[in-house]
């Protein structure tokens, strides 16, 4: 007898309310998050690690994930309603992007047995937090000139090379590496993917300061880090098999709908007794009866609902086989343009207060302005997902390429030298 | 829209493109340009015998839904409408329908719904502009105007919003009583034709009332059902546009390239295609908020109504500036949709007053 989605959205309601803290308020968060010393952060990883086994421990983890590792194995009819149930509730957010998806959701399609068996239940406890070691300092967008090299040594493969953007990687397990195991053949035919833990000899680590304070960002040297065989994922020299299949997998995480990520899916929250975070802002700044800010306000309820419903579109059309998984590059490209809109939105709304006054929301709202792009670059810029879009979507020609055929040693990675 | 679901729908759908691809093609709707009336009767009563009048209308009325989901039913045709820019006036007479069907007395029943469902009649909704109602004995008097009023000079039969005692009725009125006077307007749509009604000292009585002393919740109903349909339609209406304009990118050559392999040009189409997807979405979930009686359906449809009147109309703007020239020309058919669009976007609230509605909706939440 299988549950009903009725019945286990009733089921999931009462243990939410009975498990689970409720969302806590607003009110300068960022701010507080920024004046956080690295116990106070640790503290906080740690309880979405607890959140994240609270799940576990209550028959909520891993709605999607298959049942022989530990999941569920529901449909994500089911995610989406523990979803809405669990709107205003604390959920383990920090472990769902990149842990449960890209990464989680690569290791089903591609990782060995030994891999899953071991890996997917821990994360699903919350007792491992996984990274992706896929962007280079030499290039974000061009995912597959990756210059981070695996030499096969015996059972074992060395790397050496560089990683950047792990967000939260300081706090992290393990990571999902793409590296290049042959220069002999043109870029996107001499890749592999490994599973990195962080704390292998030779993985040193730093982190990067953005401009909104944050340190969440990280970059990582790998200097003949040794790892056995049995923790390669996919085949050598497959590696972009594996990575295009990442890439939609973290495209579709990034647009909301993705069948691995549990809790909230936008950003608007409505705090109890507060309301809505721009009719906040407005009330502080004194302007809620103004016409112009009542305009900008409904255009952000317009944006939270027109996400909400591409995303249900596409995640339908997705699954039902009536559209291709190519359109995750637009929910993916809708997220950017919701996001920097409303980021620019709650900055106008703000006034003078976003840039200079006491902590709180308005000030917030000038912080959060000054890493407005974040939401439009990581991921995946918008400029690829509108290459995307166009190329594999509407079918236009690929962007000319002069290197296809050419081994990736001697593709040009900088200007000639003199 | 996604919400087609039974072989029935379907099978309605088919039989009115085949019918609309027959019976208006493009020349025809170009054609009916500058025609007062912007369809032929005959056109219009075998439109009502494929169905077009009765999906609102109860079934002990005759009318019925095809799938068990009357708005689901009607979206569909208005979709259609979109695509084929048909003439006709498909939800004018249906909003009527649906009023009367819903709320009506049973002599009002008999009275106007079996012309709607022949198509031998046409009604208007009178609900655009300020019109008061005061008691006088048993009678009511109208005073004040509507505009504009889809299909009002050739509506049979006009149900008008109005206050009474402060609370917001509707009135059955005949267009030819006296103190009406209809005035044809000028529409940019090709056969799409509006009025401008008004009322000095025009009496019913009291039994012309539709839906009692408190009409409110009834009109926000045919409110949030325009504006859905206008949603659906201006989105069936783009996509046609886009897709002309896909074609168009593969085919024209500059430079010894086709359109399609400019990047700066890629791009914007893939802006247009997030545009039209996210119209599609919101359209299907508004329409779905909407026949399920959701409590966000008010949000979902001004969102809806919002979003596709801002980004569609930006989407045709760009599909012209996409065919260069000939793209503002009489002679190439984008136009055709362009007007379309735009009638659907200024109607039933621009997105500016959508915006103030969701402001008020988020306002309190």
């Amino acid at each position: 007898m299988t549950e009903s989605v009725e019945e286990f959205r009733a089921r999931a309601a009462a243990w939410v309310r009975d498990s689970l803290p409720p969302q806590e308020g607003g009110q300068g968060m960022i701010e507080r998050r920024r004046k956080m010393n690295e116990e106070e952060e640790l503290a906080e990883v740690q309880r979405h690690r607890d959140l994240q086994r609270t799940l576990w421990d209550g028959g909520f983890a891993g709605i999607c994930f298959p049942a022989a590792y530990g999941g569920l194995g529901l449909a994500y009819e089911y995610q989406l309603a523990f979803n809405e149930v669990a709107d205003g509730y604390q959920t383990p957010s920090l472990l769902q992007v990149p842990t449960m998806v890209p990464c989680g959701a690569v290791l089903l399609d591609f990782a060995n047995e030994d891999i899953l068996k071991r890996h997917i239940p821990a994360i699903l406890r919350g007792d491992e937090i996984w990274m992706q070691f896929l962007s280079e300092p030499s290039g974000g967008s061009d995912v597959a000139g990756a210059l981070t090299t695996a030499v096969r040594d015996g059972d074992e493969w060395v790397l050496n090379g560089s990683k950047i953007w792990t967000s939260g990687a300081w706090a992290a397990d393990y990571g999902l590496c793409l590296a290049r195991t042959n220069w002999d053949v043109p870029k996107h035919r001499g890749l592999t993917v490994f599973v990195v833990p962080m704390h292998a000899e030779g993985v040193e680590l730093h982190r990067i300061e953005m401009t909104d304070g944050s340190r969440e960002f990280c970059q990582e040297f790998l200097t003949d880090v040794r790892i056995p065989d049995t923790y390669r994922v996919g085949e050598v020299d497959d590696g972009w098999t594996v990575g295009t299949r990442w890439m939609f997998h973290e495209r579709n995480a990034m647009g909301g709908g993705s069948p691995y990520v549990s809790g909230q899916r936008y950003s608007n929250v409505v705090i109890p007794e507060e309301g809505d975070k721009f009719v906040r802002l407005a009330r502080q700044a004194g302007r809620l009866d103004d016409p112009r800010t009542r305009d900008l306000i409904g255009e952000t309820r317009m944006l939270d609902l027109a996400s909400e419903a591409l995303t249900t579109r596409v995640s339908e059309g997705m699954l039902s086989g009536r559209l291709p998984d190519t359109y995750a590059s637009i929910t993916r490209l809708m997220h950017a343009v919701d996001a920097v809109r409303k980021a620019s939105i709650a900055f106008e709304i703000a006034g003078a207060a976003a840039v200079a006054s006491e902590p709180g929301e308005r000030f917030d709202a000038g912080v959060s302005w000054l890493v407005r792009q974040q939401g439009a670059i990581g991921g995946g810029t918008t400029e690829m997902a509108r290459n995307n879009i166009s190329e594999r979507v509407l079918g236009m020609p690929r962007e000319y390429n002069p290197f296809s055929n050419v081994p990736f040693r001697d593709v040009p990675k900088g200007p000639p030298s003199a | 829209m996604d919400i087609l679901v039974t072989e029935d729908q379907e099978f309605f759908r088919e039989a009115t493109g085949k019918f609309l691809e027959q019976e208006c093609p493009l020349p025809q709707v170009r054609a009916l340009y500058g025609d007062p009336t912007g369809f032929t009767a005959a056109y219009w009563k075998q439109g009502a015998e494929l169905g077009w009048t009765s999906l609102l209308v109860a079934e002990e009325l005759g009318g019925g839904t095809i799938s068990g989901s009357a708005v689901a039913d009607f979206m569909a045709l208005v979709d259609l409408f979109g695509t084929h820019v048909a003439p006709g006036p498909l939800l004018a007479t249906n909003l009527v329908a649906a009023a009367i069907s819903r709320w009506g007395s049973d002599a009002q029943q008999a009275d106007v719904i079996p012309g709607l469902l022949a198509g031998d009649t046409v009604a208007a909704w009178a609900e655009a502009g300020e019109v008061t109602a005061e008691r006088a004995g048993d009678d009511l008097v109208l005073q004040g105007a509507k505009t504009p009023v889809e299909a009002g000079a050739q509506a049979d039969v006009l149900l008008v919003t109005a206050t009474l005692d402060g609370a917001a009725v509707q009135v059955l009125i005949d267009p030819t009583a006296a103190g009406v006077t209809v005035t044809a307007l000028q529409s940019i749509d090709m056969t799409r034709r509006f009025a401008k009604v008004e009322f000095e000292g025009a009496r019913v009585p009291a039994s012309a009332l539709v839906g009692g002393d408190d009409a409110s919740e009834g009109i926000e109903w045919l409110r949030l059902l325009a504006a859905t349909a206008q949603s659906v339609e201006a989105t069936a209406a783009a996509q046609v546009a886009f897709d002309l304009t896909m074609e168009w990118m593969f085919d024209r050559y500059s430079f010894g390239r086709p359109l399609a392999s400019y990047q700066a040009l890629k791009h914007r189409c893939a802006d247009m295609k997030l545009w039209l997807e996210t119209s599609h979405g919101l359209s299907t979930s508004a329409a779905r908020a909407l026949e399920a009686g959701a409590a966000d359906a008010a949000e979902l449809v001004s969102a809806a109504k919002a979003f596709t009147g801002q980004y569609l109309a930006e989407l045709v703007q760009d599909c012209i500036q996409m065919h260069g020239g000939i793209g503002l020309t009489w002679e190439h058919d984008l136009h055709l949709y362009q007007r379309r669009i735009v009638t659907d976007r200024q109607t039933y609230g621009a997105p500016g007053d959508h915006r103030q509605r969701l402001a008020a909706i988020r306002e309190v939440v």
